[in-house]
């Protein structure tokens, strides 16, 4: 393990074991419904509450990660997760099964980065053999604690987006497997002064520029040397940022520029800007990226989770949204 | 990034796109005009049945109030509001779903400490306006003798 500028390089890669993605009714029509380990017939997921739906999406994904890797529970030394509700507590609610122990977490939409940067930096420390990095987002549960109830008739501006319904799950272990984490840069917070909660994809890509410029620094890479480049739930309004904020400093990214909040649905399924939340990185990662890298078709990827670091008071009290990106890289085919 | 505040404010909100007026504006004035005329219909009606004129427009207010609340029941007015926008905001249609939706909504904390609770956290404001400007408008209606 090396450490340059903000990133840190795992010289001895830390592997990916197995990793899985459960997706409600909406991301099962999406375009990537197909690649999901499961998708809900509806968001209840059998349960009576949207946070106990959420609960058991985050159930399904970890049994599903489990079973890929045919590990038992009981092999892994440390889950490390989060969600969007107060306290975390679909993540506690559903590692409260497990009976592993348990890191909560909280980077809002960024979770999924986060949860595999210190996975990966816990295994490869020595303080852990075998990592489950998650993050879960539910529309529903998320929609009652920040915006407004399910019922309530209103209309949403064209830069709002819509929280995925969506769990990720990845195993990381020591032993060497298809797809590594080589490197990782935590994120700085940066708040350009966005103050309107409907459009967080302004709130996050100044932090998703400077991540990527302070990764690029720190590895002497550039932009073009990636196979693809994927911020976190940036929508159509931050990515096109992300694109003028690099053009200005006269590094234009290329089309192996992308965002997961722009993959999750469908032009015809009505989310305004696209998708957001912790669920919508994370599934797309589980979901298709990873199994991308495994199977060949990605060689390197740069994984950059962004979260909007704000609450329903904060912006209350009239404060503006600071933001944080997370980049983790990933290299398969080795 | 090479930007100041400023300078990034322009840059996204350039980035933004508005809110589709030209389409929302008429929607919202069709589906308003088209509730106040099933108002007026309705004032018809209960004028028809014998009910006095006041009398008359309260019932034509709670019928109006018991269609929003059926309609949020029904899952139906979230769909119609997401087409109509202010045109089922403004009436009081809209104040019936804002009271119908946090209470549907929260049931799941109990009756007491989610419907009850949470069914003004919408429309607290509202009654809190019209409760405080219709104690005002009494008390001047009784100052200046309009009780005598």
């Amino acid at each position: 393990m090396r450490r340059k500028g903000d990133t840190v390089f795992f010289d001895e890669p830390v592997w990916v074991e197995s990793c899985a993605a459960v997706g409600g009714k909406k991301e099962g029509e999406g375009p990537l419904g197909a690649r999901f380990d499961e998708t809900g017939p509806d968001n209840r997921f059998g349960q009576k509450t949207w946070e106990k739906a959420e609960k058991r999406m985050i159930e399904l994904t970890c049994t599903h990660a489990l079973s890929k890797a045919d590990v038992l529970p009981t092999a892994v030394s440390c889950a490390l997760g989060g969600d969007l509700l107060n306290q975390c507590i679909s993540s506690a609610f559903a590692i409260r099964g497990l009976g592993v122990p348990y890191l909560g977490l909280y980077g809002a939409c960024s979770t999924m980065a986060e949860g595999l940067l210190l996975g990966a930096a816990l295994i490869a420390g020595g303080f852990a053999n075998r990592t489950l990095c998650l993050a879960s987002s539910h529309f529903c549960s998320a929609e009652r604690q920040y915006r407004y109830p399910l019922e309530y008739g209103g209309q949403r501006p064209p830069c709002a987006q819509w929280t995925a319904t969506a769990c990720g799950a990845v195993l990381l272990r020591r032993e060497k497997a298809k797809v590594a984490v080589t490197a990782a840069t935590p994120g700085r917070i940066y708040d350009p002064g966005v103050t309107d909660s409907a459009n967080m994809g302004a709130a996050m890509a100044q932090s998703a520029y400077e991540t990527l410029r302070i990764y690029f620094r720190d590895s002497s890479t550039a932009p073009a040397d990636y196979d693809l480049i994927l911020t976190g739930d940036l929508a159509s309004v931050g990515h096109g940022l992300v694109r003028q904020l690099f053009a200005a400093d006269g590094t234009p990214l290329g089309e192996n520029y992308q965002d997961c909040g722009m993959l999750l649905y469908g032009p015809e399924q009505d989310v305004h800007a696209g998708a957001s939340g912790c669920g919508c990185s994370a599934a797309v990662l589980c979901g298709s990226v990873l199994p991308d890298l495994a199977a060949g078709r990605l060689k390197t990827v740069l994984f950059c989770g962004t979260g909007a670091l704000m609450s329903p008071t904060s912006a209350n009290q009239g404060e503006s949204i600071p933001g944080i990106c997370h980049l983790v890289r990933l290299e398969g085919g080795k | 990034m090479k930007f100041n505040r400023k300078e990034y404010q322009a840059l996204y909100q350039k980035a933004s796109p508005s809110s589709p007026s030209l389409r929302n504006v008429p929607a919202a004035f069709v589906t308003g005009g088209v509730i106040c005329a099933l108002g007026q219909a309705l004032k018809t009606v209960f004028l028809a049945a014998g009910l006095e004129d006041q009398a008359a427009g309260t019932a034509v207010s709670c019928a109006l109030i018991f269609l929003g609340v059926a309609l949020t029941a029904a899952r139906l007015f979230e769909k119609l509001a997401k087409w109509a926008g202010a045109g089922t905001l403004v009436p009081i249609t809209g104040f019936a779903n804002a009271i119908a939706a946090p209470a549907m909504e929260f049931k799941t904390e109990g009756f007491v400490l989610g419907t009850c609770v949470k069914m003004f956290s919408i429309a607290g404001p509202v009654l809190t306006f019209g409760i405080s400007a219709s104690v005002i408008y009494g008390v001047l209606f009784w100052l200046l003798g309009g009780a005598a």
